[in-house]
């Protein structure tokens, strides 16, 4: 157990660390900085500006710059915002609670609303049930985020049935904690739609596949002979059946937490990561897209990890294997 | 359906679309930037063939749209005077294919402008712009993806025919790039290259950057098969009888790994196009005034320009068409390869 766990962490590791060299040297290509823009500026002397640059350590060699850097994410700094001043980390979190917010509902719900409907329709495989079914996930596997999410903006906007942009009205602290609640989610009911419509059909596919292929095993024949009632059947004994590969989509589930919604809040301007890296790269402020990379690959190898932890812990076959390495 | 009638259809509507935009300029009755003030946000003109006086018209006419006094975006048709569309008409020059010059259209208002499909903030014509945005779009998604098998096709080989620390180095930088979420691989990539470029220089980066993002899984799909297909006895027996590690590439691995690379250019265009698309609409891309279908929606980030000008989210409905249609292409290919029946979830097609 320990030398698997180990492994895994080494793996891990190795990702984080590949990455942040990745993103880090991928940023010296960029022609020009922060501070290049400010040169033009009459009103900042060449003093004043070279003063900003030492202070934020863009005039030393890349290689100080990095140990340096990964020398602070080891402390759980990741440098400076350029814009704000401010540390790249409480600045990402206070975005990335955002994006969970919304990110962590259209998952809960993607799935909730994928299991039934995979289990219920592998077990009408080629009825027609199932066709009518898979033709409503081709629908919506082919309609992309971005049609889908301006869509229903301009609908909504039309229509004014739903609040537009944003995470909460004007004048949200007077509110009642009920009508807070309300509100915040009349504002989410756009995005996560269009989140849950575009994770389902993947989820739902690879449920319907997996459990398909569970319901033809011979000891299923032995359970139904035994008079076992359907639904039990299919619950708690064909779905642990199919639980391996549907653990380690759950744990690419996990992993995409951060990254799932980027396009999405930058259309329904939610204040979560992705208007805020968007700004930050459009604005050269070089360690809150670095800083944003990192949280998102962690996240990444976190889920991977959840999962092969719930793989070893669900799958015997994986505890074998571990332990006979 | 049968899998043949499946196979034509696919190529008929794919074929369609793509030789619709091609020819882009025979079909799209103006210049895509070609400016007409008068008619900022004028609405789609529909084309009509009963006229106000319930007089049948043989061929489709429509009604001159002008500004209703005293406002500007407003529009009223008159419905006094029924306008011919006129087929075949000399128009603004372009080019067929980027060489032959032309002139000629396929339709057009004649003294006045017809815009089916409206017009946008400089009255530019949305169609012609939509059929000669979509050359940047497809053209960024075909090159993309051609990029990104090639890539993918050259370092899955290696690392599958010579094995040892170099597959395993080579395999691990893959894992690298197919951890980071692509979403945000193509805003770093992006991030770290010039923003404000010209048109043409934009498309190429873009076209870098989207087909330097994807080779990971190619590549490791083809290294699979490049390793299965080593140990197979007759490229064992071919080497036996001398075969130089060139010729056993061409002439018995390579063509083993067709099947990926053909699935997985069905499946790619469709997504690098949709990536070209995110990097566009969110100013990251191909800048104005050439058109791509996602700086055509860009307008839309504008909360008046949704609220009053619903004509112009109609760009970002024409590629749903085309992603039905790779779709389709994608999982006959992966049909024909034999592929599993029950991944083949969308046989039913």
């Amino acid at each position: 157990m320990t030398l698997f766990l180990l492994r895994r962490l080494a793996h891990a590791a190795f990702l984080l660390l590949g990455v942040s060299v990745l993103a880090f040297f991928f940023s010296t290509l960029a022609p020009g900085n922060y501070f290049d823009d400010m040169r033009l500026n009459p009103q900042i002397s060449p003093e004043r500006l070279s003063a900003l640059r030492a202070e934020y350590r863009v005039d030393q060699p890349l290689a100080v710059r990095y140990a340096r850097w990964a020398g602070g994410v080891l402390r759980g700094d990741l440098g400076v915002s350029f814009a704000y001043n401010a540390p790249v980390a409480t600045l990402l979190w206070t975005r990335a609670q955002n994006t969970l917010l919304l990110t962590g509902t259209a998952m809960v719900l993607a799935w909730m609303l994928a299991l039934p409907l995979g289990v219920w329709s592998a077990e009408r495989l080629g009825r027609p049930a199932d066709i009518a079914l898979s033709w409503a996930t081709a629908v919506l596997l082919i309609i992309p985020d971005l049609t889908l999410a301006l869509g229903l903006l301009v609908l909504a906007v039309r229509t004014a049935w739903l609040p537009t942009g944003g995470l909460v009205s004007v004048g949200f602290d007077a509110f009642s904690a009920a009508h807070k609640a309300r509100d915040v989610a009349l504002h989410m009911l756009l995005p996560v739609t269009v989140l849950v419509a575009s994770a389902l059909p993947v989820l739902l596919r690879h449920v319907r596949a997996a459990v398909a292929e569970a319901l033809e095993a011979p000891f299923l024949r032995a359970a139904e002979g035994h008079g076992i009632a359907r639904r039990r059947l299919l619950y708690r004994y064909v779905l642990p059946a199919a639980a391996h590969p549907l653990i380690a989509l759950f744990g690419f589930s996990l992993g995409t937490l951060l990254s799932a919604s980027l396009l999405v809040e930058v259309v329904m301007s939610w204040p979560g990561l992705g208007p805020f890296l968007l700004e930050a790269i459009l604005g050269r402020d070089l360690y809150v897209v670095i800083g944003g990379v990192l949280l998102s690959t962690l996240f990444l190898v976190v889920g991977n990890f959840v999962a092969d932890l719930l793989l070893y812990w669900t799958d015997p076959r994986i505890r074998v294997e571990a332990s006979r390495r | 359906m049968s899998t043949r009638s499946r196979w034509l259809l696919c190529a008929a509507v794919l074929g369609a679309l793509h030789l619709s935009v091609a020819c882009a300029g025979f079909f799209a009755p103006y210049d895509p930037t070609a400016q007409d003030r008068e008619h900022p946000y004028a609405p789609p003109m529909p084309l009509h063939f009963v006229d106000a006086q319930g007089g049948f018209h043989l061929l489709p006419f429509f009604y001159a749209q002008k500004l209703r006094a005293g406002s500007f975006d407003q529009y009223e048709e008159n419905r006094a005077r029924a306008i011919p569309v006129k087929f075949f008409v000399s128009g603004a020059s372009y080019h067929v294919l980027g060489v032959f010059p032309l002139r000629r259209h396929l339709f057009g208002g004649g003294e006045v402008p017809v815009y089916l499909l409206g017009s946008d903030e400089y009255g530019r014509d949305l169609l012609s712009r939509v059929l000669f945005g979509g050359q940047v779009s497809l053209l960024a998604g075909l090159i993309g993806a051609g990029l990104t098998l090639s890539i993918g096709l050259c370092i899955g080989t290696l690392a599958g025919f010579l094995g040892g620390w170099k597959d395993e180095v080579l395999m691990r930088v893959a894992e690298l790039f197919l951890a980071l979420p692509w979403i945000y691989l193509l805003f770093a990539m992006r991030a770290f290259l010039p923003l404000a470029v010209p048109p043409l220089k934009a498309f190429l980066l873009v076209v870098m950057v989207i087909g330097a993002v994807g080779w990971a899984r190619p590549a490791r799909m083809v290294r699979g098969i490049v390793l299965s297909a080593r140990e197979r006895d007759f490229v064992r027996a071919a080497r036996g009888f001398g075969a130089s590690d060139g010729y056993l590439l061409r002439r018995h691995i390579l063509p083993e790994t067709s099947s990926v690379v053909l699935t997985q250019a069905a499946i790619l265009v469709p997504q690098f196009v949709l990536a070209e698309m995110t990097l566009s609409f969110l100013g990251l891309g191909v800048p104005e005034p050439v058109p791509s279908w996602g700086n055509m929606l860009a307008g839309l980030q504008h909360y008046n320009v949704l609220v009053s000008y619903w004509w112009m989210y109609l760009p970002a409905l024409v590629m749903v068409p085309f992603f039905l249609g790779y779709l389709v292409l994608a999982s006959l290919l992966q049909g024909s390869y034999g592929t599993s029946k029950i991944d083949e979830t969308l046989g039913e097609i």
